[in-house]
């Protein structure tokens, strides 16, 4: 495996505070997310239950809740934390550099 | 509406036949039809909250505590009959609803609250928390989907007689029991087995066993006092009030379709009073609900003035909902294959049909 390397994502203002992002690339699929204070974090893109894309889900404080069973994680953890997740997420590095979002893969 | 001419018979099991061809045909975790809203809109609709739900709570605990009361004041005379009445709706029925929206998780905001909700309202609709969160989400990722959903009411051909019974309460409430003590017994079904992850199943086990020793609390309370009231209280309003939770959730989607991936045509909205719509908590938006399940019950009528202009036109009662129904589920007794299927409006996108009755 290659080293991992910062991957830009997209401007900061292309996801609001408290919310969720899709972003693919290199046939994988991450989701990319904002704490309320603005701070970038990333995850694996699809929930661990089954093969649904987060970004359509709901960011409330530093959690992130899956769009079809509601099941829930810690975006910054990667922990899952209510059933029916039972299965922990990747987490990946984030940071802003010259206004945009780059996660670490 | 829509009949085929070569029915096959269907097997609801979750083992069976048409599981396999529901896995091998891609109807099992399909990817499903979901109507565009831009995501600020849907952003705002999801929002969690936790006023609406303690505001219905504090009103539900007040009027079963008033109603209990009335009932035992006036025990032995007619005086008691209505606050039985009521007492009943908002055990037998109301609980259905709480039960369905804090398994969600979507009712309050605050976590806890989901769960002590959740937890007071399956024992009071005799379902097993643990077993019923797995099921209900299999019912969200394979709605109707023959061989794949727990949770259909409405099998093909219909067995008429039970339904019918149904709103007596009895056969669900017996059947719920039973399942109930196998599962205190140590014992889940090959069905339960196939949805509910091996590490969860314990927990299953130990919550019907505490589910049980209640019953039979109550039941010797019964006896020892030599008084109808404990089971008038504990257990039996799930018979005598259930109607209610029977009347809405039946139209939720009998007589509509199966074996598709589009809930507009296996799911019906439906309009309702504003008294069966706080009892069911806004369950009768049952598209827009299942295709947003993110989206918490004080919220989905502003889903539906979303969504209304790609949904086929709500029934504007239950009354109607029953009228569309009931003739459609009887001639499914001879075409099992029918179904209805409703116009859609012209600035709907079309149903998404690929994969409906195979
Ligand atoms: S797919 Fe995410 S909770 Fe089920």
């Amino acid at each position: 495996m290659s080293d991992p390397v910062w991957t830009d994502v997209c401007d900061l203002d292309e996801i609001d505070e408290e919310d969720v992002m899709r972003f693919d690339h290199d046939g994988r699929t991450f989701a990319i997310y904002r704490a309320p204070d603005g701070t970038p974090f990333a995850t694996d893109g699809l929930c661990s239950h089954e093969h649904v894309h987060l970004a359509g889900g709901l960011v409330m404080d530093d959690t992130i809740e899956c769009p079809k069973h509601n099941g829930r994680f810690n975006y910054r953890t990667g922990a899952a934390l209510r059933a029916p997740v039972c299965v922990n997420l990747a987490t990946y590095p984030a940071r802003i550099a010259d206004g945009r979002i780059e996660i670490l893969i | 509406m829509t009949a085929t001419t070569d029915p096959h018979i269907r097997d609801y099991s979750l083992t069976g036949t048409d599981t396999a061809r529901a896995k091998a045909t891609g109807l099992a975790n399909a990817e499903w039809y979901h109507t565009d809203v831009p995501r600020k809109v849907m952003k705002d609709l999801m929002q969690r909250r936790d006023g609406p739900a303690i505001r219905d709570t504090a009103i539900w605990f007040a009027v079963l505590g008033l109603s209990a009361w009335g009932g035992i004041a006036f025990w032995g005379t007619w005086g008691a009959v209505p606050f039985w009445l009521i007492y009943g709706v908002m055990y037998g029925s109301a609980c259905d609803s709480r039960w369905h929206e804090c398994g969600h998780g979507t009712a309050f905001r605050t976590g806890w609250m989901n769960d002590v909700v959740y937890q007071i309202a399956s024992f009071m609709v005799v379902r097993n928390p643990v077993t019923w969160r797995w099921s209900h989400a299999r019912h969200h990722t394979d709605t109707i989907i023959v061989g794949r959903d727990p949770e259909i009411a409405c099998m093909r051909p219909p067995n008429v007689f039970r339904l019918l019974m149904a709103y007596a309460g009895v056969i669900d409430m017996a059947e719920s029991i039973r399942g109930i003590a196998r599962q205190a017994g140590g014992t889940l079904t090959d069905g339960e087995k196939d949805y509910i992850p091996e590490s969860e199943r314990p927990k299953a086990i130990l919550v019907a066993r505490v589910h049980m020793a209640i019953y039979a609390a109550t039941l010797a309370l019964a006896l020892a006092t030599w008084s109808w009231i404990p089971l008038m209280l504990i257990g039996g309003p799930r018979i005598y009030g259930a109607w209610h939770m029977l009347m809405t959730g039946l139209i939720q989607h009998c007589g509509l379709a199966e074996n598709v991936t589009d809930h507009r045509l296996n799911s019906r909205t439906v309009y309702m009073n504003p008294v069966s719509r706080w009892i069911y908590w806004n369950m009768n938006y049952h598209v827009e609900h299942h295709m947003f399940p993110m989206v918490p019950y004080h919220a989905l009528p502003r889903l539906h003035e979303v969504l209304k202009h790609d949904l086929p036109a709500a029934n504007p009662s239950i009354w109607d909902a029953y009228r569309e129904a009931i003739p459609a589920v009887l001639r499914q007794a001879r075409e099992p294959d029918y179904y209805i299927r409703k116009p859609l409006p012209a600035t709907a996108q079309p149903y998404k049909m690929d994969t409906v009755n195979v």
